[in-house]
């Protein structure tokens, strides 16, 4: 059993706060991937787990027991770099082996689970290589071979698939995800790509400024998020965002987003926003839900705007438009999309809408029940 | 279309381009040139010994062509091998040179370590003093040694100066700067993740040292070694200046002393004594060349 817990915790750099005081549980067997732009503090949280960061204050624990003061092998942990760090001397079985050679494990354990680990990994045969002469994946895969032959209590990841090209990034996203489902060790795994987080994480940390803005399953940070910086990091393309003013009273409230275009809010969402009446909010609301109308689909705001410029992806049309002069994405069917410079109607999926309020950057909440989309299941705030 | 041209009037301009392999030719041909002229200035005087040492004293007085050996002997090569004085000169220069090598890469591989990876207070400063004492000359420096091992003498009876073991403390202070110098260039282009995922691994400092760094820097090491050798091996001011009796003396200086009696120069021997004597820094190049090149041009450039 090993859950990782931090209090509190806070990291200074001469007089620079990398981590402003963050609590996080992470659950044993729990994959949580930190996600965040560079600079909000989320390696240098990992690399405090580690213990290759001294803490500032505040507490870590790994299994129950505060490791503050615990040198990084006597943490039982296992690090994958971004670079791989593997020892250029040293062939596979050699990289692969050294921790356990160092803790002198009996040279027959050490075989056993060195031929294991690149078992899982599909690395058998590289075994007797150098690291030059590996491929990027192989070498990531010898990376994680390493930390798993250790058979820690937690597996730290600091971006290890940013030196990747493309293709092998998935491939590889994959691979650490079936190799976590074999091994089942709490894993706590650093990323700036939202999409990797997503894919890989059982909870999603997103972290802003040295501060946690939001921790939850990939899909509630998506439908449900907390703050307009997870808003708009979470999803790709990114939600739209607008300056609005709510009009109207009593239960037909709506969203003026310019002199031409208002939009009617769902009514079962006014109790929530009712208190804002009047006062200027952002309205969110991600491209896929601003679609073209779609008759058979109940509750669809629809509107008509110039079309500004077109992409075709093949299986979906981004088309944008402006509002306010600021620029929207829609993601339209490919037949549905107008050429540029004409009208094209549009509907907007309100069941999935955000209103923030812009004084404290947080979404307005709305009680589940009333929200009218599938994802009611709301995230830990 | 060439009419229009004429019509215009437009200059036609014949762009004469060189080949890349003419420019190429040129280039080979002037460092032939240049690689042959120092290769000629460098090799002159070694083979001018090569030619002087096969000669008997009367040839090298006798009036004939210097560079042509008309009678081959081997008289000074058997008279300086069975001569007990030059194998011990022979003797105290391996014995000093190995010593210092052992010495300077056990004091600069734990330095260059610590100031490249232990961030200590001072480590940045610390590091540019060790550089700055290379730039100091060992002729501003050997008076102020003599005083201080007369010191040591009269404090604590020990003697240094006069043996030959003297020279184990003194050249340190000429290589041991500049290998730490150089090892820490080659300790700090090590990625800092590699002793990161040795700390996790459970490497201790000493063993991420022994299992890691010196492993991997080891061309860098080699060619300091290899440095620390040909400078303990070759220095002269040193040994003149601290030892004078024949049995303490070292090569460079005992050639001098032993085989210019007064007026006399014995240049067979002094030929043969230095050929011989740099024979052990050349073999050792040789075997350890690929090392040294290799060591020499790392971190050039960020692999």
């Amino acid at each position: 059993m090993a859950q990782v817990t931090l209090r509190n915790l806070v990291k200074k750099f001469d007089r620079t706060e990398a981590v402003r005081g963050i609590d996080l549980d992470i659950a044993d067997a729990e994959f949580a991937v930190l996600v965040g732009p560079s600079g909000c503090g989320k390696s240098t949280t990992l690399r405090m787990i580690a213990g290759l960061e001294e803490v500032t204050s505040g507490d870590i624990m790994i299994g129950g027991e505060t490791v503050n003061d615990v040198p990084p092998k006597d943490r039982d942990i296992a690090m994958v770099f971004q670079n791989y760090a593997l020892y250029p001397h040293m062939t596979v079985y050699e990289n692969m082996s050294f921790g356990l050679r160092l803790k002198k494990f009996p040279k027959a354990e050490i075989k056993q689970r060195v031929e294991n680990a690149a078992r899982i990994l599909d690395i058998t045969e590289l075994l007797d290589r150098k690291p030059r002469q590996l491929s990027g994946g192989q070498r990531q895969r010898v990376a994680m071979g390493r930390a798993i032959v250790r058979n820690p209590k937690v597996f730290l990841f600091d971006e290890p698939l940013s030196n990747l090209d493309a293709k092998l990034r998935v491939q590889m996203r994959t691979e650490i995800k079936k190799v976590h489902q074999k091994v089942k060790t709490t894993t706590v795994y650093v990323t700036h790509d939202q999409v990797e987080a997503m894919t890989l994480a059982d909870r999603v940390v997103v972290m802003n400024a040295g501060t946690i803005e939001q921790v939850g399953a990939p899909n509630d940070l998506y439908h449900n998020p907390a703050t307009r910086f997870v808003a708009g990091f979470i999803g790709s393309p990114a939600m739209n965002f607008l300056p609005c003013r709510l009009e109207g009273g009593g239960d037909a409230l709506s969203a003026r987003l310019s002199d031409t275009l208002s939009l009617a809010l769902p009514a079962a969402r006014a109790p929530s926003y009712r208190p804002y009446e009047a006062k200027s909010l952002i309205f969110g609301l991600r491209p896929e839900h601003i679609t073209e109308p779609r008759p058979h689909e109940p509750g669809l705001v629809e509107f008509t705007v110039p079309v500004d410029v077109v992409e075709p992806m093949g299986m979906e049309t981004m088309v944008y438009f402006t509002v306010n002069g600021i620029e929207v994405c829609a993601r339209v069917n490919p037949a549905a999309a107008r050429p540029v410079g004409e009208p094209m109607r549009f509907a907007a999926d309100l069941r999935h809408m955000h209103l923030i309020d812009p004084e404290t950057d947080l979404v307005i909440e709305v009680p589940a029940a009333l929200r009218g989309n599938a994802y009611t299941n709301g995230g830990a705030r | 279309m060439t009419a229009t041209a004429e019509a215009t009037g437009a200059p036609t301009r014949v762009v004469r381009r060189a080949s890349i392999s003419s420019n190429r030719r040129k280039a080979l041909i002037w460092s032939y040139i240049f690689l042959v002229i120092f290769a000629v200035f460098f090799l002159m005087p070694p083979i001018y010994m090569l030619i002087t040492s096969l000669k008997s004293s009367a040839e090298i007085s006798a009036v004939t062509n210097p560079w042509v050996v008309y009678h081959p002997t081997l008289e000074n090569y058997i008279g300086l091998l069975t001569s007990r004085q030059y194998l011990t000169f022979f003797r105290n220069s391996a014995m000093v040179s190995v010593s210092v090598v052992a010495i300077t890469m056990v004091v600069s591989i734990l330095a260059a370590f610590s100031l490249a990876r232990m961030k200590f207070w001072g480590s940045t400063l610390l590091a540019t003093g060790v550089f700055l004492t290379y730039l100091i000359p060992d002729t501003v420096l050997f008076i102020p040694l003599f005083k201080m091992f007369a010191y040591v003498h009269e404090t604590t009876g020990i003697e240094l100066i006069n043996h030959w073991y003297v020279l184990i403390i003194v050249y340190p202070t000429l290589t041991v700067p500049f290998c730490t110098w150089i090892m820490i260039g080659y300790f700090a282009s090590i990625p800092k993740e590699i002793d990161e995922a040795a700390l996790i691994d459970g490497a201790g400092y000493i063993q991420m040292l022994t299992r890691i760094f010196i492993p991997v820097a080891l061309p860098g090491i080699i060619a300091a070694a290899i440095f620390a050798f040909t400078v303990s091996w070759a220095n002269f001011l040193y040994p003149l200046a601290f030892t004078t009796s024949t049995d303490q003396l070292v090569l460079p200086v005992g050639i001098i002393t032993t085989l210019i009696k007064g007026d006399v120069y014995n240049w067979g021997q002094i030929m043969t004594g230095a050929l011989l004597g740099a024979a052990p820094p050349l073999i050792i190049y040789a075997f350890l060349m690929d090392y040294y090149i290799a060591g020499l041009t790392a971190g050039a450039t960020k692999g």
